[in-house]
């Protein structure tokens, strides 16, 4: 895992990582993949949605991180999904997706460095990412 | 065969007994500043004549988890005694700096934000061990965070009751409806702790939820 000097942003990129390359992943890989991609101070759009638990775990493994990397300050996160008003239908056929493919892939999650990123503001309508300057 | 009879309806009628002393417990969570140790407090203190745990403008005042056991609250006649766990609020980041603001010295500040990174993972790791959880936000401020979804899809996923205070209905900004179409799903209480407003109304749908935990 590359732990590159937080306190001094040179640059960063934005990567998307496909849910196929964490489908077949348990739980402590995904978390362990996307941390080494956000400590590159990189920004991270996931096609799909982490499960709650693992959601909790990255915050609690990020912010555990903290103290123990220089210059890391956590990160911002953010998921982009159906707002949830949905026919019995609707709600019936994303199940189905959803177990057919393993995950949400009507979703997005968004993964920044919060040295990058500075807020991720989001309504039902938008979303909004503000970089640090 | 009748000693039997006999040895199972003494046997449940002391097991209910046991089960309608049992403490269930509450847990206060949310983002911080939101006023969790403030409503533990006027809860704690309306039932206890004690307080949890400080409060402060600054944020991550709480910084582990604190407890209040045997706290019996008496709505309407009913009672039920619940363990009343206040817990930090939980954040996705933690920047020393921003301690700076409250003129906190460079060395605390630093110490509360080491303080403050354990006690999320504390928050976190308690999780698992509610039975009851009022989650509290503040109004004025944009519910669509995702730590307050992400508290709550676990809470849902665990199957742990979930109970909503918007918070600091006493301020000019605070939406309450914007809380309540964020999480439409849920019951979505408007409160202020500090001045002690709508209780009745939380107390109510904390028996409805707390019944058969």
């Amino acid at each position: 895992m590359s732990k590159k000097d937080f306190g001094k942003i040179k640059g960063f990129s934005i990567q998307f990582l496909p849910y196929s390359e964490i489908k077949h992943l348990d739980s402590t890989e995904r978390i362990r993949k996307i941390l080494g991609i956000v400590l590159g101070n990189n920004i991270l759009m996931i096609q799909g949605r982490l499960k709650p638990e693992e959601e909790t775990r990255l915050i609690g493994d990020t912010v555990a991180m903290i103290d123990h990397i220089k210059g890391f300050k956590g990160i911002e996160l953010a998921v982009i999904a159906g707002n949830g008003n949905h026919s019995i239908l609707d709600n019936f056929k994303q199940k189905l997706v959803k177990s057919l493919s393993g995950g949400d892939l009507g979703a997005i999650t968004i993964i920044g460095p919060a040295t990058i990123v500075k807020e991720i503001k989001r309504n039902p309508k938008k979303i909004e990412l503000f970089l640090n300057k | 065969m009748e000693i039997k009879i006999f040895k199972n309806f003494f046997k449940k009628m002391f097991n209910n007994l046991y089960k309608g002393k049992k403490e269930i417990k509450l847990g206060f969570y949310g983002p911080p500043n939101a006023g969790k140790t403030s409503l533990a407090n006027r809860i704690c203190k309306d039932f206890t004549g004690e307080e949890i745990g400080n409060v402060s403008k600054i944020p991550h005042e709480t910084r582990s988890v604190q407890f209040k056991e045997k706290v019996e609250i008496k709505y309407k006649g009913k009672s039920m005694t619940f363990k009343m766990i206040d817990t930090p609020g939980i954040a996705t980041k933690i920047d020393y700096e921003d301690f700076l603001k409250y003129k906190l010295g460079k060395k605390e500040a630093k110490q509360r934000a080491k303080e403050a990174t354990q006690g999320i993972v504390e928050s976190i790791k308690w999780l698992d061990d509610m039975d009851v959880v009022v989650v509290v936000l503040d109004a004025s401020e944009n519910p669509y965070n995702q730590v307050n979804i992400t508290i709550i899809g676990n809470l849902v996923a665990r199957k742990i009751p979930v109970l909503i205070v918007a918070n600091k209905i006493d301020l000019h900004k605070a939406d309450i409806k914007k809380i309540e179409s964020a999480f439409p799903e849920y019951d979505v209480i408007g409160m202020s702790a500090k001045y002690g407003k709508n209780l009745e109304e939380f107390y109510e749908t904390l028996f409805k939820l707390s019944k058969g935990k």
